[in-house]
């Protein structure tokens, strides 16, 4: 830097220092202009080089404008997926996951709604502001509102699950202090369709009752929804049937069961009456008592077909071995009787097609109480069921376990299990010989247990062709459906009145069976309770009259749903071999006018 | 403006300035302010909810600094060239001794050692040293073209070295990288030679790449730029998505999500919020009115006849084209983020206050002065 460059920079910017008046005189004119002349020069390459500058701003701005319109008007492609992005979308549902039937239709889902709160403290006028919401929500009581707007604490709710419109409603008042909090409604498209299994849960969405209240923690943790084995399409036939046969039997409960015996899964699981999920506030005691898993009953003679498998399965009586049936047993107090005496000797078979209750008792007093004892252990009865319900009975057994206990439970009295029990043991007399332990939920093939051997597969055989003769030639003719093969065994038992003892003509019928019996996939279950007679059942109130015609009307309707293929070839030694098809249906047709009562 | 009746005779300073001062760059900026007004509202109760303040702290705080922002901005534009330098130059002494105070007795916030305490007031001086830099540097060059043998380059190399090493210093890339494109375009503009540039752009990618892998923070937001998967890239993605739920007209006022995520979303990402609630045609109108001050102070600059007020023009408003630019494209992941303001938009104390001193000095430079003032 030379100093006088800087003297001239600091004295005068432009030009060398001049003295006053100097800059007009002629002689210096020319310095200024030549000096002008650089300064040009480069305020010219100055311009030129803003030119420069001008166009790349331009460029810079315009692709801010079109990566604008790129992102907001055609949405500028996916948006980038990353683990942050995901996991922030998370924590803003919470929602409880939805349950599926075993197809995947909608059993129970969430209805994203508002609840309506209030922070009483900022509420400026309570009395007013109370009126002003009620005239809305009518459902709310002024005083209730009143009080908890003019408490003055922090924050109160004040309704739940408003309509879209109440909200629009409430939010036009414009009271300040009162304000809406997302929720989200359990629903239950399907009614109360499902409603002992799937259950229901509170307001704020816990789990009651039923799968919603067991699976609650699953359940609430949101995720992929849980699949349960039922099929609806099953299951509203079993409901639409069972309560067909409660209105026309004028029976005060009834229970539909349909398992399938190879995999142990629920397909249908009915408890009438039953409730709305959605309104379970509002169900009697009645209604929400399940009685498909929870309530235990003696079953009568339905449990005569493990009497009659213990007998087999142990090697020392066969199916044509002959008892005396014709001479009641006493034993303490009681008297044993059939309901329809015969003379005479009756074969093992015949026992279990009519029903005899004195043959049952002979047959289980040459095995003794203790092989009774352990085969009904094995099947499973004298334990609660495993089953994903909170709503478990357990089985009433009796203590001590003496001989004339023995005697009765041969034919079903004094012992008593929940109709889950009683398909499950079914289940095992027809598959081949298997406890499987039963689920609610959906199993894949591969996610089947090993049931544990309780009778031998040559036991189980005799067991499903005797079950098919109990329809064909016994007490369970009205049970039968052309073509799928129903076989079963009918149940009536004395129900116990309040006052102690069996109660007169107020009866607990039931049919346990399974079909196709040539292999049987499917076990039904079908229990009425206090049906009463009608015209068609010239005063009968037992289980042929009643509880079989409906496991009937059931198969029909499901066993084309469930794949199980109708065929009219005789089936093994069950069928006589001259009869053919024809006669078959035809004998099916006419039987029920000569069933015979258990 | 028929409302404010001016005489053209009128001679009074604030006469002059009136029938001087480019008055549609006024109303530009005017509007700029009135949007962030807006904006500020929407998005600083949100801010200050997180913060756990009253929820119009940074809307109250902001309607103390806006009207300081106008006064020193008018107040600085009625200033004559001359003025305007003396004031940059001794601004810009004032705040590299500030600058260099920080690094001793500055607060520390989120890393950095930006700030220092006056009594109520927290103030950034990097934000003020920008414009003081810019129109002492053009000085620097103007008079090294005007006066043989001034070596105004190497005077003006030589702050930029030591303004450069305090910024780095902090450490504040971001504002490095904004003052070195506005010194070199400067440069350029003072007609440094072709060779030159070319060397000073490779100079400039090379300081950038250093700076890659200099400072551990600058690389993690390239990676994430450049490879989103590799690390959190939460706060872009929630500025996409509340770009693309803005749409044409937006989701109506005090209806945008962004703000109750993003914790910058009253400063750094603003422009999100304007995109969420009020749509793309506030966005292009926001993007319009930026380059039209830019564009308007270019073409003013080219105007001039005197060296210097082309180039302090041309720095400072390559300066404020800039900041708004850099803001908008990390918003719109058009670049990696930069935490930088929008300029009269974004909330912000001394970055406001700082940008009213550089607009007030760009409107002083771009008043329409007689052909003889030129050479003052």
């Amino acid at each position: 830097m030379t100093l006088n460059a800087l003297r001239r920079l600091v004295k005068k910017d432009a030009g060398p220092f001049l003295y006053p008046g100097e800059e007009i005189r002629p002689s210096k004119r020319a310095s200024r202009v030549s000096l002008h002349g650089t300064q040009k020069r480069h305020v010219e390459m100055g311009r030129t080089r803003l030119v420069v500058a001008a166009g790349l701003f331009a460029c810079a701005f315009s692709l801010v404008g079109f990566r604008l319109v790129d992102l907001m008007l055609l949405d500028g492609g996916e948006p980038p997926v990353t683990t942050a992005r995901r996991a922030a979308t998370a924590e803003f549902e919470e929602s409880r996951a939805d349950i599926v039937d075993r197809n995947g239709v909608l059993l129970a889902t969430n209805l994203p709604t508002v609840n309506l709160y209030a922070h009483p403290y900022k509420i400026g006028d309570p009395a007013t502001a109370a009126r002003r919401i009620v005239e809305v929500l009518p459902d709310l009581s002024f005083d209730d509102v009143h009080r908890k707007l003019a408490s003055g604490s922090k924050f109160v709710y004040l309704d739940r699950n408003l309509t879209p419109r109440e909200k629009l409603e409430i939010n036009a008042l414009g009271i300040v202090g009162v304000d809406f909090e997302d929720a989200e409604r359990r629903v239950y498209p399907q009614g109360a369709l499902a409603s002992h299994v799937v259950g229901a849960t509170d307001l704020d969405n816990n789990g009651i009752a039923g799968l919603e209240a067991s699976l609650n923690e699953t359940l609430s943790q949101g995720g992929e929804p849980v699949r349960v084995a039922l099929d609806v399409r099953v299951q509203h036939a079993v409901r639409e049937e069972l309560a067909y046969a409660m209105a026309k039997f004028r029976a005060v409960g009834a229970t539909g069961i349909v398992l399938d015996s190879k995999t142990g899964e629920l397909i249908s699981m009915v408890s009438l009456p039953d409730y709305d999920p959605e309104h379970i506030g509002d169900a009697t005691e009645d209604q929400r008592f399940n009685r498909a898993t929870l309530g235990v009953y003696e079953m009568g003679s339905t449990f005569k077909l493990f009497n009659t498998a213990m007998a087999l399965d142990s090697g020392r009586i066969g199916p044509s071995d002959q008892y005396d049936v014709e001479n009641p047993i006493r034993v303490a107090r009681f008297t044993i009787r059939d309901h329809h005496p015969e003379k005479g000797d009756m074969s093992v078979a015949d026992i279990l097609v009519n029903s005899s209750n004195i043959g049952s008792v002979r047959m289980v007093m040459e095995l003794g109480t203790e092989a009774q004892q352990k085969f009904l252990d094995e099947l499973g009865l004298l334990d609660p069921v495993s089953l994903e319900l909170p709503e478990n009975g357990k089985p009433l057994v009796p203590s001590p376990w003496r001989e004339v206990n023995t005697m009765t439970i041969s034919f079903g009295h004094g012992i008593a299990v929940t109709p889950v029990h009683m398909a499950r043991a079914t289940a095992a007399m027809v598959n081949g010989g298997a406890l499987t332990p039963v689920t609610l939920l959906k199993r894949e093939a591969d996610e089947v247990p090993p049931g544990r051997a309780v009778i031998s597969p040559q036991t189980s055989q005799r067991m499903r062709e005797l079950m098919r003769m109990v329809v064909t030639d016994g007490t369970a003719g009205k049970a039968d459906v052309p073509g799928y093969r129903v076989g079963g065994k009918t149940g009536t038992a004395d129900k116990v009145s309040a006052a102690g003892g069996y109660a007169h003509r107020a009866v607990r019928t039931s049919f346990a069976g399974a079909f196709p019996m040539d292999n049987p996939r499917y076990v039904l279950l079908v229990v009425l309770d206090e049906p009463q007679s009608t015209k068609d059942t010239y005063g009968f109130i037992t289980s042929g009259w009643n509880a079989a015609p409906t496991a009937g009307r059931i198969v029909a309707r499901i066993a084309p749903t469930l794949g199980v293929f109708p065929s009219f070839v005789p089936q093994g030694p069950v069928v006589r071999p001259e009869r053919r098809p024809m006669d078959l249906i035809q004998a099916a047709a006419a039987r029920g006018t000569d069933a015979i009562a258990d | 403006m028929t409302t404010i009746s001016i005489s053209r005779t009128d001679t009074s300073i604030l006469g002059r300035w009136w029938w001087t001062v480019d008055r549609l760059m006024l109303a530009a900026v005017v509007a700029l302010i009135g949007i962030g007004v807006f904006l500020v509202m929407a998005a600083g109760p949100a801010a200050a909810g997180r913060i756990g303040v009253d929820p119009f702290h940074f809307v109250s705080r902001q309607a103390v600094f806006l009207p300081m922002a106008l006064a020193v901005m008018l107040f600085v534009s009625l200033l004559d060239p001359r003025t305007v330098r003396r004031l940059a130059v001794l601004g810009f002494a004032g705040t590299v001794v500030a600058l260099a105070a920080t690094l001793v007795v500055g607060t520390e916030i989120k890393g950095a050692a930006r700030w220092i305490h006056l009594g109520p007031l927290s103030v950034q001086p990097s934000e003020f040293v920008k414009p003081f830099f810019a129109v002492t540097a053009a000085w620097m060059f103007a008079a090294a073209r005007e006066h043989e043998g001034f070596p105004g380059q190497w005077i003006s190399i030589g702050l930029y070295a030591v303004v450069a090493a305090l910024l780095l210093a902090q450490p504040d890339v971001g504002m490095t990288l904004v003052v070195s494109s506005v010194w070199a375009a400067q440069f350029f503009l003072a007609g440094l030679p072709m060779v030159l540039v070319v060397l000073f752009a490779a100079a400039g990618l090379g300081a950038a790449v250093g700076a890659y892998f200099l400072f551990d923070h600058v690389k993690s937001r390239v990676d994430r730029f450049l490879d989103p998967a590799s690390g959190d890239t939460y706060q872009i993605d929630k500025a996409m998505e509340a770009f693309r739920d803005g749409g044409l007209f937006g989701r109506g006022p005090g209806e945008g999500r962004v703000k109750e995520l993003l914790p910058d979303a009253h400063t750094d990402f603003i422009f999100a919020v304007a995109g969420e609630e009020f749509g793309l045609l506030l966005c292009l109108v926001i993007v319009a009115l930026f380059a039209f001050i830019v564009l308007r102070g270019i073409s003013r600059a080219m105007q001039e006849d005197n060296l210097f007020v082309l180039l302090a023009v041309g720095g400072l408003v390559c300066q404020f084209g800039l900041q708004a630019l850099i803001n908008m494209a990390s918003s719109l992941h058009l670049m990696p983020t930069k935490g930088m303001t929008l300029p009269f938009v974004s909330y912000g104390g001394s970055s406001t206050l700082a940008l009213a001193l550089a607009f007030g000095m760009l409107l002083a430079l771009t008043r329409r002065r007689p052909a003889g003032q030129g050479g003052f």
